[in-house]
């Protein structure tokens, strides 16, 4: 079987500076694949170029069996592939239900939108006790639940989450966590990126860690888990 | 002609003017964070297209039956020389310092008032606008001509359809997403350059519905028309709110009332003799947005910085 997502070689830089410097790595569909790793260490980066944000420099990457580049992001949202970004970016001054509409943006299917606004609505009650609300006025973790729950509606082949358990309480981190869970429950193919490398790899069928710019080791959630080296560098013991 | 009633229908008609050319600033602003200077132009060279229009149409048609083309050829006119500049000069400046699209905007006025002058017939000076017959109105004991009422009505018609387009299409919910958030409004699938495109579209539209305001108005129309009312709009676009659609109406109505009023009452505050008269009328304006501005940094209806994302 060939895979969802294929990336080989990728590299990409912000001016004179290489973020990400050659990278491979593929996710099958129905996996959750976690990348992993310190600030900076190109996992962000990552994930704006596979979504079409940020352009490479060299590499290729293959989603559903068709090359993204030149694709420009509107268009890629198109192909299937939904982003989450780091930090939420939810839209302020709009209401929860119209964020989740700005999700399906490019669906016509009005009867479907309204079913899956619904599905958002279970899968987090709280957006739909406020569906009404601007926003921006939402707690950080219902923030979170709003931009993947907006990621969604695109009814994407494959969701790609940054951090979403940054700036988190833990009780709210592990409600998003189980959310991420249920997701895979579903079928669903998801490309997560965490610094929280406890949970994310708790959860993934394949994890890659980075450093700088490359991956440094790759395995199987568990495998990395137990990894010596993972466990003194990332999951803070000695 | 000091009654005030009158004093505030002028206002009202000059700040309606203002309106009208406030939302293309607003809406590009809002945006992009770009100040567009050239958009005083883009609301000249409506006024010119409105004026072609009329001049080229066989005589013996009415002018009340020529004005909606008259509008749609200063639309025409405007929205493409807007839509041009956008894609020639500002596109390819997307990302750089913020001060090279203005300076490239300061240069596009230059160049469209000086394209004017030298190529329209007869607009080495003032170019002589049909006026549209018929006795003035008389409302509420102030006497309003036609090219007043034109603006009077054309000004809440635009607005009511703006604020339809805005909130209840799906470009418009876009084009809130653009300006919240471009980025990941195209991780929404939106094509934030057609997004764009739109505000600078819909901004030049209205600004030929004011160019022909302005032509009804006054009497004529002039390559250098776009200068300071187009100073004035800013102002007013900042007075609302900058990148609020309702505080560029807002800020411009305020603007022109607060103007006329100025210009017809300050003279008679004993000591002020001096400050009367028309002369003094952008000095009262300017002071107006400086006062705002000291109290209400972010303009009449604007948000906060800190809102933004």
């Amino acid at each position: 079987m060939t895979a969802l997502l294929e990336v080989e070689d990728l590299r990409v830089s912000y001016g004179k500076i290489e973020a990400v410097k050659g990278i491979s790595f593929s996710v099958e569909e129905g996996q959750v694949v976690t990348l992993i790793g310190t600030n900076g260490a190109g996992k962000t980066t990552t994930l704006r170029t596979l979504s079409g944000l940020l352009k490479p420099t060299a590499g290729k990457i293959t989603f559903d069996g068709k090359p993204l580049s030149g694709i420009p992001a509107h268009k890629i949202v198109a192909l299937g592939l939904a982003h989450s970004p780091e930090g939420r970016h939810i839209f302020p001054r709009l209401t929860i239900t119209e964020n989740l509409q700005l999700g399906a943006f490019l669906r016509s299917d009005k009867e479907g939108i309204q079913k899956d606004i619904q599905r958002a609505y279970e899968l987090f009650p709280i957006l739909g006790e406020r569906r009404k609300q601007a926003a921006g006025t939402l707690s950080g973790g219902e923030q979170q639940m709003l931009a993947m729950g907006r990621a969604l509606m695109s009814q994407p082949k494959l969701l790609m989450l940054d951090e979403p358990s940054m700036g988190l309480s833990p009780i709210m981190m592990q409600k998003i966590m189980e959310t991420i869970t249920e997701l895979r429950s579903t079928g669903m193919t998801i490309l997560l990126v965490e610094q929280n490398a406890q949970a994310a790899l708790s959860l993934a069928d394949q994890g890659h860690v980075m450093e700088i710019g490359k991956v440094v080791l790759s395995g199987t959630g568990q495998d990395l888990l137990h990894d010596e080296s993972v466990r003194k560098a990332y999951l803070g013991e000695d | 002609m000091h009654e005030l009633p009158q004093q505030l229908a002028n206002g009202l008609i000059l700040g309606a003017m203002y309106g009208l050319i406030a939302i293309g600033y607003t809406m590009v602003y809002g945006i992009v964070q770009l100040i567009n200077f050239a958009h005083g132009e883009i609301f000249m060279v409506g006024g010119f297209g409105a004026l072609t229009v009329y001049l080229i149409l066989p005589a013996g048609f009415s002018l009340g039956a020529a004005i909606p083309l008259m509008i749609l050829g200063g639309m025409v006119v405007s929205v493409a020389v807007a839509t041009a500049a956008e894609r020639f000069a500002y596109r390819p400046l997307r990302g750089a310092p913020r001060l090279a699209p203005l300076i490239t905007a300061i240069g596009l006025s230059i160049v469209l008032q000086q394209l004017v002058w030298q190529w329209y017939p007869d607009a080495k000076k003032d170019h002589p606008f049909p006026q549209l017959e018929g006795e003035a109105l008389s409302l509420l004991g102030a006497d309003l001509q036609p090219g007043g009422i034109f603006l009077l009505v054309a000004a809440p018609i635009s607005m009511i359809a703006l604020g339809f387009f805005v909130n209840k299409t799906r470009t418009g919910r876009g084009m809130q997403a653009t300006a919240q958030d471009p980025d990941t409004a195209k991780l929404m699938g939106i094509n934030t350059d057609r997004i764009i495109v739109t505000a600078f579209a819909i901004g030049a539209a209205f600004a030929a519905v004011a160019a022909v305001g302005y032509g009804l108005h006054n009497g004529q129309v002039s390559f250098r028309m776009g200068f300071l009312l187009g100073l004035k709009a800013f102002t007013a676009a900042v007075l609302g709110g900058i990148g609020n659609i309702y505080g560029a109406m807002l800020g411009g109505l305020v603007l022109g009332v607060a103007e006329a009023l100025a210009t017809g009452y300050i003279a008679e505050i004993p000591g002020m003799e001096l400050f009367g008269g028309g002369s003094w009328k952008d000095v009262w304006a300017f002071s107006l947005l400086i006062i705002v501005l000291l109290v209400r940094p972010q303009g009449l209806l604007g948000e906060r910085v800190a809102d933004r994302a």
